[in-house]
């Protein structure tokens, strides 16, 4: 399993990327990680013309960053920079939790953050927590900037809204504010594999008491899927109500896939229960996070 | 620098200490190149979609696939293989003795890839409980084993290598 | 040295080289060598009607691109039928290229030869194929019935072969039974997958009319006799060699895969080495699978559960082709009666062609199904009759005074299946207090009364193991008393150049790391079988120790003569032999190889003080080398078996069902087995253990999901499901040892122990936590979740 031939970039800025992308378009592949893209390219499922090589980019950063109300990641942060980084795991404990379900070791030594992004698979967990935080990528062409809202990212499986000359130089994870908790839950068969459902939970404690849920979850439709439960105050998350509560959202709002791993009753079963769990997590670390002022 | 399909291009990769110059061409992967350019045969492909873990090389001291890896990608890059864990001198690496000590090894083809992708890990292993260190190895296949002596080997090492460094004959 | 190294555990000889990347797979071999891919039929049943090759001609850097048409003679016949047999009545073998209608998704169509693997795919992908497409059959049940679809368009109908047997009176003894039961059993198909897939490399030499192929098979003795008629040349100018092999499991052991084939005639072809290594994507279409049987079966007992008679009418899948006969179902139906005295029983089974890649043993060979069914049989009887499956297993147990115990049909060596020795009940005592089966049910009432799902599963065993025809060994001291031994089977990780150096370490007294075993190279030993059927050990071992001790009696006669003493005088320890209680009377090993072959040389001390002893030998007799002996330390020595040994094992599991995901969580695994006297502890657990992997394995995670259209639709690692180690539980191992009385060692096979019972272990243990019958494998999560929701 050998990929086709293809004609390799090596830019060593981001203004190269630009204009090889305007140039090249939809010929082109950027290959950053690669753990997504080179399986693609060794069974042959995608024969690029163009590989554009984001390797070797002079000074970009290797580590997340802080910024002014979120943590970002540049193009060449791998996934094993984010896992070990204190920053995140104080800023974002979200992504930090997620990260121990993304593959493998070996995976997240290449992998970056930005090609999970980029890469868009619904039954992937990054994405999944960059809709439940509303976080944002910055897209970049040689016309400029934009940045695009997590809810507007992910069209379709595999499939992202940018324009064939677009790339994303960064990603923007919202910290966590002190009266909130998050939680990620998911099962898969094997360790690592692409879970059958995933959910990542963020519950944002009010000052009167009632929390309110938003759910993200993966492998439950086209793209990640986040939904927001009714205030709860704290006898109905101890109960039964919570349970009824996620029923209800994940019958209207999710759309599962029949697969040979799943069937569409078994995903949404999957969805209520870890659902509930994910919720029930996250209700309780936000207490936490308010009573004790923020990790 | 762009090279067309069917070119080649210089490239540099310091493999086990060692500067190596190598012709290759964009597509070839960094597996291929280091078994047959390079002639390192101890790296194997089981898969070439990133699962099995056979191929687990370093790449610049972190355990990664290179069936995942064009080569043209690490241009510059330290690479270590399975060759590169002994001593000069034939010492075996004390995960090395731990994997004979332990029967970590069957047929031996996923071998190098759990050696490589244990090197992080190994120094902790005993501490680990068997649930975290299982974790800790998963995302490689071993077909012969079933794993119990693949983790008793990896919780071995640091042993046999404390061992060594107080002077026992190990 | 006088710790006996049998039963010991040895450090293995094989590991310095393979931990240290210095292991020779094939792909390791020839680098310089063209390299080939295949065009594989995109169809599961179709009529080709166009082949293009002339995209992959224009591409630089290819060197041939060849279909049926390019072959001659017995080269564009089918491929051998492997084992016949008289109720085959319709076989049929693929062509090495096919001809004009492809029976399976994989079946290759047209090789393409070229500087490198990448250009060969890229040729391979420029090749365009026109079908007509055929109706495919691929559910087994579907294919036995009269009007199906037809894998094969010149049947009509989908069964090539079919075999009946029955023992005692079947019909009489179900009717006066106070118990009736019918229930069907399904078992899907399974793949092997080892780590490394086959290849193969080969060097056909024009000039010399002489063919060197590296092959990553499990019979390398049966490649080099077949290719030599094939190719029609000398065999002593064929060989092969099996290099280190990354797993093999049964896949690797059949002849031909149409690779085996093609290969070596590409290279006399085109006068070059050429390489074929297979990728993970080929090994799911391309290599054989196995499992997939279709159980109906009829139980008879008395009030007590004693099981007076048993009939099972079953279906095979054999793949769209049927190289390996019938040998998987005639297991399946020999093995079936387990260590259960069952004096009616008759089995019919009936082997049917599938649109789907072709069928052939992997580890168990038919043994899983038997075990699965006829311990789901057990355990439903006990339910049904509201006992304890345990109780019930010990009223059926065959005695210990019962040895040997006809088991009343036919073994797949063509004999009758008679056990040698056994102990069940004692097996199975070790096994339930080792499990602390009381606790565990226990522990399971506690479970249900919060709602917790436990469960607790037996799967109980007897494997026939050690099969002839024979294996040999060829041995020889050389002048530095080292010992080489060349076997005609080949090792793909069993350990067999330590096992082996083992056995030959107590017979001539030298370490275990002086002994060098080459397996599996047919320069060095051409006679042998193959490694498959669990045979390595018992009869590989037994030629080896005929060998060692045919080298030890010449060591002594020769030692004798230069010692004046009587052979039966000597001793054999640390290299040296030496008159007992008179130590200092001795000569090295490697003093007695050189003596035996008396030449006029003398390099260094030890060969000049052979020379001196050489001549004192020559005064012993009438000649220096005396009648019936020949030069050298050297012998070949055969065994064949007068039947398989049969070892015996029984495997017990706790699961917990998850109530949130239906997740299968196994809370502890427990074997014990028989596998009569060991030879290396450290390598039989570590052939059960990696056994009981792949048993879990198939169990709860290889599914091979075929659709209705033939095609494989988790054919890549992200969608079969080989377990990580944090799928596999800690597995406690427990053994008994019954020696075998019919062989030398004492020995029985143990190479698929581990993996037989996994199903059934399984399945009964799925069974008893659900309270719901698991009669289909294998199981998974969403099958739970369908039990016990209801699909809703």
């Amino acid at each position: 399993m050998k990929p086709a031939p293809f004609t390799y970039h090596r830019p060593s800025t981001r203004p190269d990327v630009d204009a090889l992308l305007t140039e090249l378009g939809a010929e082109a592949k950027i290959l950053a990680g690669g753990q997504s893209l080179i399986p693609i390219l060794n069974m042959r499922l995608s024969s690029p013309a163009n590989l554009i090589d984001l390797n070797h980019l002079d000074g970009e950063p290797t580590q997340p960053q802080p910024a002014e109300g979120h943590v970002c990641s540049g193009p060449l942060v791998r996934q094993s920079a984010v896992e070990r980084s204190e920053l995140v795991g104080e800023r974002v404990p979200l992504l930090a939790e997620a990260m121990d379900y993304v593959a493998h070791p070996a995976i997240r030594n290449r992998g970056t953050i930005t090609g999970s992004i980029a890469h868009a698979d619904p039954a992937a967990e990054l994405p999944a927590v960059l809709t439940l935080l509303r976080g944002e990528v910055v897209a970049r062409s040689s016309a400029g900037h934009r940045v695009i809202a997590a809810a507007d990212l992910f069209a379709g499986p595999l499939e992202n809204t940018l324009s064939d000359t677009e790339w994303i130089e960064e990603v923007r994870w919202p910290v966590a504010a002190p009266n909130e908790g998050f939680s990620f839950a998911e099962f898969a068969r094997r360790s690592g594999d692409y879970a059958l459902c995933g959910v990542a939970a963020g519950a944002c404690r009010g000052a009167d008491g009632t929390t309110t849920i938003a759910l993200g979850y993966l492998s439950m439709g086209d793209a990640p899927v986040r939904i927001e439960l009714p205030p709860l105050d704290e006898s109905a998350l101890e109960s039964a109500e919570l349970e009824h509560a996620v029923g209800e959202v994940v019958e209207r709002d999710l759309d599962p896939v029949d697969d040979i791993h799943a069937t569409r009753a078994f995903r949404a079963h999957l969805a209520r229960r870890l659902g509930v769990r994910a919720a029930r997590c996250a209700a309780a670390r936000a207490v936490d996070r308010h009573v004790g002022g923020g990790a | 620098m762009a090279v067309a399909p069917g070119d080649s291009t210089r490239i540099e990769l310091t493999v086990n200490g060692v500067a190596h110059q190598v012709d290759v061409e964009a597509r070839w992967l960094l597996s291929d190149v280091l078994r047959h350019e390079i002639g390192l045969t101890g790296t194997h492909v089981g898969c070439e979609h990133g699962v099995c873990g056979c191929c687990t090389v370093l790449i610049e001291g972190q355990p990664a696939r290179s069936c995942l890896t064009l080569a043209v990608q690490v241009d510059g890059a330290e690479v270590t293989t399975v060759e590169g864990l002994a001593e000069p001198n034939g010492d075996l690496h004390p995960l090395q003795e731990s994997f004979m000590t332990h029967h970590g090894l069957q047929c031996g083809y996923c071998t190098p890839g759990f050696l490589m992708s244990a090197l992080p890990i190994y120094e902790q292993a005993a501490n680990m409980s068997d649930e975290a260190l299982r974790k800790a190895i998963s995302g490689q296949l071993c077909r012969c084993t079933g794993y119990a002596g693949i983790l008793d080997a990896i919780r071995g090492a640091a042993a046999i290598e404390d061992a060594r460094t107080r002077g026992d004959d190990v | 040295m006088t710790t006996q190294m049998f039963g010991q555990r040895v450090k293995r000889n094989e590991d310095p080289r393979l931990l240290t990347g210095k292991g020779r797979y094939v792909d390791d071999f020839e680098h310089g060598a063209a390299e080939v891919a295949f065009v594989r039929s995109e169809l599961a049943h179709a009529r080709i009607v166009d082949i293009d090759v002339s995209g992959a001609l224009d591409i630089d850097g290819v060197l041939g691109v060849y279909t049926h048409e390019d072959l001659e003679g017995d080269f564009a016949e089918p491929l051998p039928l492997l084992i016949p047999s008289p109720g085959l009545f319709a076989p049929k073998t693929q062509y090495a290229l096919a001809l004009d209608e492809v029976c399976y998704a994989g079946e290759i169509i047209v090789m393409v030869v070229a500087r490198d693997r990448y250009i060969a795919e890229d040729a391979a992908g420029a090749i365009r194929v026109e079908y007509e497409a055929l109706p495919v059959v691929t559910d087994l049940e579907a294919a036995v019935k009269p009007g199906s679809p037809v894998a094969h368009s010149d049947m009509d109908d989908n069964i090539n072969g079919r075999v009946t047997e029955e023992k005692g009176d079947v019909d009489t003894a179900m009717a006066a039974a106070s118990h009736v039961f019918q229930w069907r059993f399904t078992m899907e198909r399974a793949a092997a997958m080892p780590m490394e897939g086959r290849g193969i490399v080969a060097l056909y030499d024009k000039g010399e009319d002489s063919l060197l192929l590296y092959d990553s098979t499990q019979a390398p003795t049966g490649v080099r006799g077949g290719l030599a008629l094939l190719f029609g040349l000398d065999p002593d100018r064929v060989h092969v060699i099996a290099p280190d092999i990354g797993g093999g499991f049964g896949m690797k052991v059949i002849q031909f895969y149409p690779e085996e084939v093609l290969v070596p005639w590409a290279s006399r072809h085109l006068g070059v080495p050429v390489k074929w290594t297979e990728d993970r994507r080929e090994d799911f279409i391309g290599s054989n699978h196995e499992r997939g049987q279709v159980h109906d079966v009829r139980v008879g007992t008395d009030d007590e559960g004693r099981i007076l008679a048993m009939e099972t009418t079953f279906l095979n899948d054999a793949g769209a082709y049927c190289s390996y006969g019938l040998i998987i179902p005639i297991i399946t139906a020999a093995q079936m009666q387990g260590p259960y005295k069952i004096e009616n029983f008759r089995y019919e089974f009936r082997n049917l062609f599938t649109n789907k890649v072709p069928t052939s043993p992997y580890r168990g060979a038919g043994r899983p199904h038997a075990v699965y069914v006829m311990e789901r049989v057990i355990d439903k009887v006990a339910r049904e009759l509201s006992f304890d499956p345990v109780d019930v297993r010990r009223r059926n147990f065959i005695a210990p005074n019962e040895f040997p115990y006809d088991v009343g049909v036919t073994f797949q060596d063509g004999g009758p299946t008679v056990y040698d020795s056994g102990e069940y009940q004692r097996g199975f005592d070790v096994l339930l207090e080792a499990l602390d089966y009381r606790g565990w049910r226990e522990r399971q009432r506690e479970a249900r009364a919060e709602d917790r799902r436990l469960g607790i599963g037996i799967g109980y065993y007897v494997e026939g193991t050690g099969i002839g025809p024979y294996e040999g060994a060829a041995m020889k001291v050389l002048a530095d008393g080292s010992v080489t031994v060349a076997l005609g089977f080949s090792s793909q990780g069993q350990g067999h150049e330590t096992v082996f150096a083992q056995i030959v370490a107590d017979e001539l007294g030298v370490a275990v790391d002086k002994i060098k075993v080459t397996a599996g190279d047919t320069r060095r030993m051409g006679y042998g079988v193959g490694t498959f059927a669990s045979r390595s050990a018992v009869v590989g071992g037994n030629a080896v120790f005929k060998a060692a001790r045919e080298i030890r009696k010449q060591a002594a006669e020769v030692a004798a003569r230069s010692l004046e003493v009587a052979p039966e005088d000597l001793v054999f320890e640390d290299g040296v032999i030496s008159v007992t209680g008179a130590p200092d009377l001795s000569v090295t090993l490697g003093q007695a190889a050189l003596i035996s072959n008396p030449l006029r040389y003398a390099f260094g001390e030890e060969s000049q003080q052979a020379v001196l002893l050489a001549q004192k030998a020559y005064a012993q007799s009438d000649r220096p080398l005396p009648e019936g002996m020949h030069p050298g330390l050297e012998a070949a020595e055969f065994y064949s078996p007068t039947s398989g040994v049969f070892a015996f094992g029984a495997h017990a599991a706790v699961v917990e069902i998850d109530s949130d995901t239906c997740n299968i969580q196994i809370l502890r695994y427990i074997v014990m087995h028989d596998c009569g006297a060991v030879i290396n502890p450290m390598i039989v657990e570590g052939q059960i253990l990696g056994g009981v992997a792949q048993g879990i394995g198939g169990a709860l995670y290889e599914r091979l999901a075929y659709d209705d259209d033939g095609q494989i639709q988790n054919a890549s690692f992200m969608d079969f499901l080989i377990p990580y180690a944090t799928e596999i539980p800690v597995v406690e191992l427990h053994h008994t040892e019954t020696k075998s009385p019919l062989n030398p060692l004492g020995i029985k096979g143990v190479g698929e122990a581990g993996t037989i019972p996994g199903a059934a272990v399984i399945a009964n243990a799925v069974s008893d936590a659900l309270d719901h019958p698991i009669d289909s494998m294998p199981i998974s999560p969403l099958d739970v979740f369908e039990i016990l929701h209801g699909g809703a």
